[in-house]
């Protein structure tokens, strides 16, 4: 009896695990059905395409014919060595260095005005401060480019009638300010797209908690950063990140105005590896260059997320 | 299962049939479609081309001739681009020398020299020209407009300034006088926009010629010398005179040609070193100002440098062709024939805005324009005829030339840096 009861048991128990097999399969190929076309997609534009620019770096490679000279990471030692690659890198960290310290305080002060305070008008303001996200780059910076001309721009006329008799500025013509007036182009450019992003953030602050803490004596500056801001957190630290990776991978608006000149005065990463990469036939270089700049933004995409995005998931991350 | 294997045998036999089909050699009345790229944006002389290929259509009724207009240096990066992905265009504006090198060495342009050799061949006047478009028998390409690079100037700046506009400077000497007395004059001396690098490459490069002649540049070349040589140094030492004079358009690092054009359209300017194109494309970027100045532009050849070993009448020029693609269709060499026949060269030497110079025999005796004449003189009897160097180098070292004279120009290296930057990438790439 007891063994007969313990066969039965066995039968149920393994008829429960098959189901539960079957279950498991299932729920594996659902959830492969689901992953596979965003996984083929990604192996196919991004981690093979990645991992082709790891194996061009090792060669000299004209980016015509097959892979032949093999040089090691002769790449990797020249551009290291080179002081335009060092500039174009300092250069990038200065335009990052720039949008986290001006950019970011600027759109959301702007922000803050146009939401919190009693602006008239707020809603012409916040649609003249979009306005410029949405043109394309190439546009934007051709409209700069009348801008800042030299001669005819807008921007030294303007000088010229507000404080006659000063000189003209070379805008995009001298080393020494050109990456200044490039960023001030892209501030331009993309102050609305944060601005826009923080007015959501503000959208999630609720009022009645500024409310009742300037019930309970807080002055205006308090309620700032004791409350609206830390609220606000989450948006903070996601426009950081998405400023961050801007400034690295920004091109279309630098090559337009300046194309990294005047003597690499304005040369970032991207243009860097452009010019010295595709347009010279080195693509092997290229590579090498490209390699570079995705670890730079691999490194701070992991970092930064595992670090300080962390909080902002619901899930885990890794 | 069976609906699938079913359907696999089917297209199986779909993309074998297909395949046989795309192997069948073309009739001769089959249509056969030309992609022709070229870089002649200006209204008039996007007309002229398109004339010409309508013309050739109206000939050939299977022919179709689909033309892609692009900026200068927006061509020069998306042939790139296409290049590298193994589609070149059938036909494509080329300027010979090593980058069309590099293109026959990857296969990518098609060796037209059976169709060429025999009278083809024998047309040309501008032979030198004509062999920058081939290597080792082979042709990948024709030129269709040859000039020299000179000194265009404004004869009524000039006399403005106290110097005698029919007596322009010989030797360098002279040329950085009238540069002072144009600048005391409050004029200008010499428009620039060195954000192209092209623009203001040519200033060095003559004075290099000038100073080392032929020998210097073909010794660095073969590397039998180097471009640290004492003539490369020199020219930068020569070209840094002249930019202490502050010679140039205010904020010129940051303009274009397009920019150096207006500043001579507008007489701000009294000077600019151009290729034989410059009045063309004043007339391209406004007919009106150019119809004022062009009565006025004289020319003059690169001043000598006293002690230099130069020949005086050596050349640096350059000019505009044409490249056929490694797929082109037959069609398109016929075409090109079409192109560079006397009937067509003389129609686009006749036409101001295209403004050639051409390069075929009894083409030229059209041309009344005196500079022209001067020009194809020049060209025709260089002792030495020196191609732009960032055409005929490989790509990485052209463009180093490029970027080591804008940095000369920004002061940003010295004569001896710019040398040496040049010479760093002729060591990686020329053996």
């Amino acid at each position: 009896m007891s063994a007969l009861r313990s066969y039965a048991s066995t039968a149920t128990r393994s008829q429960a695990s098959r189901d539960k097999l079957r279950n498991n399969l299932r729920k594996a190929l659902l959830i492969f059905l689901f992953v596979a076309p965003g996984m083929a997609i990604f192996l196919t534009f991004l981690l093979i395409p990645v991992l082709g620019s790891v194996r061009y770096s090792l060669y000299k490679w004209d980016g015509f014919g097959p892979l032949t000279n093999y040089v090691e990471l002769a790449n990797y030692e020249r551009l290291y060595n080179h002081s335009v690659f060092r500039l174009a890198v300092q250069h990038s960290f200065m335009l990052m260095a720039m949008s986290i310290t001006i950019q970011l305080p600027m759109a959301l002060a702007i922000a803050l005005l146009v939401g919190r305070g009693a602006l008239p008008g707020s809603r012409i303001f916040r649609l003249l401060l979009f306005v410029p996200y949405v043109f394309s780059e190439p546009i934007t910076a051709i409209i700069w480019l009348y801008v800042l001309h030299p001669q005819s721009g807008l921007a030294n006329l303007t000088l010229d009638a507000l404080l006659p008799g000063t000189n003209r500025v070379a805008w995009l013509g001298d080393r020494d300010i050109v990456l200044y007036s490039v960023f001030g182009v892209l501030t331009w450019k993309y102050f609305g797209f944060y601005m826009i992003l923080y007015m959501a953030g503000l959208q999630g602050v609720n009022k009645d908690l500024e409310e009742a803490a300037r019930v309970d004596g807080a002055n205006w500056r308090q309620v700032l950063w004791k409350i609206t801001l830390p609220l606000m957190g989450n948006t903070i630290r996601l426009t950081v990140f998405l400023s961050v990776l801007g400034s690295f991978q920004q091109f279309v608006t630098i090559w337009v105005l300046t194309q990294g000149g005047p003597v690499n005065g304005s040369e970032v990463l991207a243009t860097y590896l452009y010019k010295y990469g595709i347009q010279r036939f080195n693509l092997g270089y290229g590579s090498a260059v490209a390699v570079v700049l995705f670890m730079i933004t691999l490194v701070f995409s992991l970092g930064y997320q595992r670090l300080v995005m962390r909080q902002d998931y619901s899930a885990e991350v890794f | 299962m069976k609906i699938f294997r079913r359907f696999f045998f089917l297209s199986l036999v779909l993309v074998m049939v297909l395949g046989i089909a795309a192997r069948v050699p073309a009739s001769a009345q089959e249509k056969v479609t030309i992609r022709w790229w070229h870089i002649q944006t200006a209204e008039a002389q996007a007309a002229f081309w398109q004339q010409v290929a309508d013309e050739f259509m109206a000939q050939h009724p299977n022919v179709n001739i689909e033309i892609t207009i692009l900026e200068n240096e927006a061509f020069k990066s998306r042939l790139v681009t296409v290049m590298q992905a193994g589609d070149p265009p059938d036909l494509f504006q080329s300027w010979g020398g090593g980058v069309l090198w590099k293109y026959a060495d990857a296969g990518l342009v098609r060796n037209i020299a059976p169709e060429l050799e025999g009278e083809w061949k024998d047309s040309f006047a501008a032979k030198a020209a004509l062999e920058l478009y081939g290597r080792n028998g082979e042709y990948y390409g024709v030129p269709w407009t040859w000039g020299a690079v000179g000194i265009f100037y404004n004869k009524d700046l000039f006399a403005k300034a106290g110097l005698d506009p029919e007596n322009p400077p010989q030797t360098w000497d002279e040329f950085l006088a009238a540069v002072k007395a144009l600048k005391d004059a409050g004029i200008t001396p010499i428009a620039l926009g060195e954000k192209d690098k092209w623009t203001g490459h040519f200033w060095w490069v003559y004075l290099a010629l000038r100073l080392g002649g032929g020998d210097a540049f073909l010794k660095a070349y073969n590397r039998e010398g180097a471009f640290t040589d004492e003539p490369f140094v020199k020219a930068g030492e020569y070209l840094k005179q002249l930019i202490d004079l502050d010679p140039f358009p205010e904020g010129y690092l940051g303009m274009n040609y397009g920019d150096q054009q207006t500043v001579m359209l507008d007489e701000a300017a009294a000077m600019e070193l151009m290729g034989q194109w410059a009045p063309g494309a004043y007339q391209g970027n406004s007919p009106e100002k150019a119809a004022v100045l062009l009565p006025k532009l004289g020319w003059f050849p690169f001043p000598v440098v006293e002690g230099g070993a130069g020949n005086p009448g050596d050349v640096l020029g350059g000019g505009d062709g044409f490249a056929v693609g490694a797929n082109a269709p037959d069609e398109t060499v016929e075409f090109l024939k079409y192109i560079t026949s006397v009937e067509v060269q003389r129609a686009g030497t006749e036409n101001t805005a295209m403004g050639i110079v051409p390069t075929v025999k009894g083409a030229d005796s059209v041309i009344t324009d005196p500079i022209k004449k001067t020009i194809i003189k020049f060209r025709d009897e260089a002792p030495y005829f020196q191609l732009y160097y960032d055409q005929f180098l490989p790509p990485a070292v052209g463009g180093m030339v490029n970027d080591a004279v804008e940095a000369l120009f920004a002061g940003q290296a010295s004569p001896e840096e710019a040398a040496a930057m040049i010479e760093d990438a002729a060591a990686m790439e020329l053996e």
